[in-house]
Order: C-alpha cells, then structure tokens, then sequence
C-alpha cells in the first residue's frame, strides 16, 4: 500500500531519516528551528538531532555558505536551506568560487558534500524577488549539480542522492509543489543524477516541463487529449547533469519538441535542452521546435498582469496544438474544472 | 628557537627570490603575489600551531603554505603547471594545497576563505576534534561583508578559530585610510565578541608568543575566537616579481624602515655565523633540488582536462 505524502512530508522525511542513518548531516539556515520550520520541512528536527545539528542563522548568506563549505570540508555533510531562490544572489562568490572548483582546483584532492535547498516562489504577489526560478545559473558553472523534483516521490529521492553525493547539489523546490500530494515509500531509496523520467507516454508530440511547468505540462496534455492529440511529458528531474538521451530519443520519435521552463528562456535550460536536441538530431531528424517560459520581464505582483507572466496548462496547450499543426491555430482551451491551477491562497 | 625561526624565514625568503629571478623567463605559468617582507606573520602564526592545527589562506601564500610544512617540490612544480604540482597544475600560486600539512586552501576572491575556516572550524567542534584553525586575511579582505559575517558567526558560535590579519596597508593600490574610517582592525573584531590584539613590529617572535598563548588557551579548552591584527609590509608590487614604487602609490621613504628591521635578518644576526650558514647552505640545495623537479616534471595529460569536475562516490 503506498503512503501519501505531501511534497514537504516528503523533504523532511527524508532528512530526517538520513540525519538518523548518518551523524555527519546537518541541517541549517534561516528559521530552520522556528516554529514555522519553514513549511514544516524541517519540523522537530531540533528536538530530536540537537542544536548542534540544527540550526537558524544569523542573516548570512555569503558567510553561511562559505561556512557550509567549510564544514563539508571538515567532514560534515551540511543541508544548507534557504526560503526563497532569490536569496541565493548573495551567496553566489562561495557557491561559484569555491564550492563549484574546489575538487578541481585542489586536483581532486578536496571534496564538498553540499546541498543547498532553496524554493521558488509563484502567485499571491510574489513579484519580483520571491518568484525566480534561477537554477540555469548554477547548470553554467562545471562542479555543480542541480535538480528540481516536482513530485513528493522525487522529492524525497533526490534529496536522499543530494546528500550522499560528495559534490554540491542545488537542490530547487517550489512554493506550489510544496502542496503536490503522492505516494512516498517509507523506505530510504534515491532517485540518482542524470535520469529522467517519461511522465506520460505520448507520439505526436514531446512536452518537457521543469519544476513546477512538469505539473502544468501535465494538466496540457489532458487538454491535449482532448484533441486527439498524445503528448509524451518528460520531466528531467536532475537538470545538471541533464538525461539528454530521453529527451533527445522522444523528440526524435514524435519530431516536435515544447521545452517550458519555470524560469525565463534566454540562456535558460530551455535553451540548453533545445539547443542540445538540435546537435544530436541535426541530418537525423527534422525536429519543430518551441520554447515557453517566464515573460522576458520582471515578475509584477498584481495578478491582473501575472497572469500573462507565467506559461499555464492552457497556454501550453495552445502552443503544442500549433507545433503539431504547423500552423498558428488560435486554439485555447475552455478552462476546465479538474485541471485548474491551485495557487498559493495567502495569507502570506 | 632562533635556528628553527631562521631555516623557515630564510627559506621562504629564498624561495620567493629564486621565483622572482625565474619569473622573466615565463617558465612559471602563474600569476605571483609575493610575501617577501610578510614572512614573519607566517612564520610566527605557524611555528605555533600544532601539527594537527590547519590554515586557510589567501592568494599571497606561499609564505603560510611553506611556514605551516607544506610540500617545496609541490608548490614550485604547481606553479610550473606540472602535473607533479600540488593540485596537479590545475590550481597555481594562489591555489595552494597540502592537506598532510593542515594547509586547507587558498582563494584569489578576497576574503572567501574566511568564512571556509570558521566553517571547518564549526566542523572540529562538531566532530569532537581538537585541532585549532588558523584564517590569514590582508587588510583589504576587512573591507568585505564576509570578513564581519564570519567574525559574528564564529564568536555566536565560540568556535576554535584564530583570525590573524595580516595587515601591510594595502589594497593592491590602495591604502587602508581611503578605504577604512577606523585603522585599527582590532575595535571592529572586538565588537564582534573576541579578544583581539595588534603586534606592530612584524617581530617574529612577539607573533609567534601571542599566538601560541591564544592556541594554549583554546588546546585547554577555552572558547574561541582569537584576532590578531600583524602589521607588516610587502616589499614587492601586489603581483609579480618586480618593486613598484615608480606607480607613486607609495615612497620608497615609507618602506625604508620596514626593509631596516627585515624580520629574516634580525633573526639571522641571533645565529653563530657557522650555523647560520650551515641552515643556508641546506635551504639552498634543497631549492635548487625544488626547482630541478620542476622543471624535469611533465605537464599533465590531455586527459587530466576532464578529470576531477565531479567526484565520484
């Protein structure tokens, strides 16, 4: 019988079960040990590990992370969280600089067991600093991994293979998948790097949403079916390093590619996949190709424009719909019932 | 005491001298920043840590690197990017490694390695380990929000850490006074909740007795940090082999004083002449044995490009 979890059961179920397994993980950041223990994630942690193990911070992001470096050089595995993406702006010398080169720089001989949990925002005003999903930063820079699970099951999975990895792992959440519920195994198990997952089987055309666009991506290919049309949803899961292989084989097979980002597509990991299936098909296959992803503007709080800001089901569908026609059809779904979106309600 | 303060001034002293002589030759493919003049922080600081005891530094280490035992043949083929170096020539002077020597790294972002040290520093005391670590940082890196976000962080936590600054007025070009309101670096780590303490002569043996009272304490069990502010100067320009009083930045009239009370020399004019000898006929073979090995060593394979990006577990 599979247990339902909610996404943030999920996250702290499976730090709190690896904290038990390995005394070397430890879990801190801002309001790690308030009452709110951000979003539940790290709930009784502080009870059970000690202070030690666990612990708020002061705000210091720059030297928090230059610390969670050094701990992890100490022999440490740290858990180093932070509420909002955004944030990560003011640690980005330690995680660039050192975390990233430390392996390489030092020839091998150094390691940094890392993982940094940071969450992305969507809805209720979120606006400009509490709504980027900035993970194509870290895919640039060799000697970091990235993964953005969108189900519970991933959830506790890859932040089990987060921290038995010996390098630093951008672990990104977001604030709407925190609500996913789905079946989580009590067991430890991990969902390892670089391996996608086929979400929905599907011939005509190949859909890869990342993060929170996986959950929409899947919303538009029931719109789609409504069509006749079957969609193949990929989530990547793991985005550094990235499962090119089953990306590239469906779109060879359904010969049309939509990449939906929760981020913006210039330079993102939109257009890296896209520009990825490119070098491998090119003279192979002849693949139509679409991008959607954040409007290339600053996300604006009111939800009278946000509303255009963000990529959904039925956009999607939209422009799925015209990449399998070849055309510009004008279609958008009627909005139905059992696939609209549950935002973020407030109070905040 | 005084012989062994000697060998490893005189020693890095020669090191760094026989690198600024090979440096025209461009056989060394790596940017240099020079401690000729500093030596005495690193010596004093080093001499008396335990061997246990680790050290971050800065790019301006090969001072710290060689005074805290780390590997001469290393460090010189590092700097020839060889693959016999200490990280195999992917790091070079201001990546400096020997961790069988506690000497943990060093960044050429100034004032990042602070905060790695009080972290690993976190790390011993979590681990019940009873090593001390030693941070060096200039003047320039107390400019920097993770110089005040790590002392905060380490008193909050009264980690086994001892800070040393290492303060030669400058900022490559810059002097500290268009920088910095209050000179004297000591108040700021004070506010932070540590002792701390200035040595203002680069007296080798007055940083090494400071400095070993603040390791006692915390080897006994004293709650930590400790700061140290060592002032000192550097002889050289910020990067490279040469002087550079020429840029106006700084006379040759303020240095004079500093080249007068050369902290190798002092310790040097302790020593029976036929020891102090004998100490620099070995410092000399053995850097002539250094730079041999260098030299004779391969660069690294093409393969070795790819290596290393991630570990595998």
């Amino acid at each position: 019988m599979d247990r339902i979890l909610s996404y943030t059961e999920a996250v702290r179920e499976a730090t709190d079960q690896e904290m038990a397994r390995d005394q070397s993980v430890i879990v801190f950041g801002l309001d790690v040990d308030d009452p709110k223990a951000v979003q539940g994630t790290t709930k009784g942690l502080v009870e059970k590990y000690g202070p030690e193990r666990v612990f708020g911070t002061p705000l210091s992001e720059d030297a928090m992370t230059g610390a969670a470096i050094g701990m992890a050089l100490a022999g440490l595995r740290p858990i180093h969280v932070h509420i909002r993406m955004d944030f990560l702006m003011l640690a980005m010398n330690q995680l660039i600089n050192i975390a990233a080169k430390s392996h390489y720089m030092y020839g091998g001989q150094v390691h940094v067991p890392l993982v940094v949990r940071s969450m992305i925002g969507k809805s209720w005003g979120q606006g400009a600093q509490h709504s980027q999903g900035l993970y194509s930063f870290f895919m640039h820079v060799p000697g970091l991994k990235v993964v953005a699970p969108s189900t519970p099951y991933d959830a506790k999975g890859c932040l089990i293979a987060a921290i038995r990895d010996d390098n630093p792992v951008m672990y990104v959440e977001h604030r709407i998948l925190h609500f996913q519920k789905g079946p989580v195994p009590e067991a430890l198990y991990a969902v390892p790097p670089g391996k996608a997952r086929i979400t929905v089987p599907g011939l005509d055309i190949t859909l890869v949403g990342l993060s929170y666009m996986q959950v929409e991506c899947l919303r538009a290919q029931r719109y789609l079916e409504s069509r006749g049309i079957s969609a193949e949803v990929i989530d990547p899961i793991w985005l550094s390093p990235l499962d090119m292989e089953t990306i590239a084989e469906s779109a060879r097979k359904t010969k049309r590619l939509l990449v939906v980002d929760n981020g913006w597509t210039t330079c993102g990991a939109s257009a890296e996949i896209v520009s990825q299936v490119i070098e491998r098909l090119q003279g192979i296959s002849e693949v139509r190709i679409r991008r959607l992803g954040f409007a290339p503007v600053t996300c604006p709080t009111t939800p009278g424009l946000e509303v255009c800001f963000y990529p959904n089901s039925r956009t999607i569908s939209s422009a799925a719909y015209d990449l399998v026609c070849g055309e510009a059809k004008g279609w958008l779904p009627e909005e139905r019932a059992d696939l609209q979106a549950i935002d973020f309600k407030g109070p905040f | 005491m005084d012989t062994k303060f000697y060998k490893s001034l005189y020693r890095i002293r020669r090191v760094e001298e026989k690198i600024a002589e090979v440096y025209p030759t461009d056989k060394i493919k790596s940017p240099v920043h020079l401690s000729i003049g500093q030596e005495a922080v690193s010596v004093g600081v080093c001499e008396a840590l335990r061997p246990n005891d680790v050290a971050f530094g800065t790019y301006r280490s090969h001072a710290l690197y060689l005074a805290k035992g780390g590997n001469l043949k290393a460090m010189i083929a590092e700097l020839y990017g060889k693959v016999t170096g200490a990280a195999k020539g992917k790091g070079g002077s201001m990546h400096l490694i020997d961790l069988e020597a506690g000497v943990l790294g060093t960044s050429a972002v100034v004032g990042t390695t602070i905060a790695n040290a009080v972290g690993y520093a976190y790390g011993l005391k979590c681990r019940r380990q009873d090593s001390i670590v030693a941070s060096f940082f200039g003047d320039g890196a107390v400019d920097e929000g993770v110089f005040h976000e790590s002392m905060n962080f380490a008193a909050l936590k009264s980690l086994p850490i001892i800070f040393i600054c290492e303060n030669n007025s400058y900022a490559i070009h810059t002097h500290q006074r268009l920088r910095q309101r209050l000179l004297n670096v000591c108040e700021r780590a004070r506010v932070y909740g540590m002792p701390a303490e200035r040595v203002d002569d680069n007296d080798v043996l007055r940083i090494y007795e400071r400095v070993k009272s603040a390791v006692e304490a915390l080897a006994a069990g004293r709650s930590g940090p400790f700061f140290f502010e060592c002032m000192t100067y550097r002889w050289k320009e910020h990067v490279g082999p040469n002087e550079d009083y020429h840029l106006g930045y700084r006379t040759k009239a303020e240095a004079e004083p500093w080249i007068k009370s050369d902290p190798v020399a002092r310790i040097g004019a302790r020593l029976e002449p036929g020891v102090r000898r004998k100490i620099e006929e070995e410092v000399e073979a053995e850097i002539a044995e250094a730079f041999a090995f260098a030299e004779e060593s391969p660069f690294p394979d093409h393969a070795e490009l790819f290596a290393d990006v991630f570990k595998q577990n």
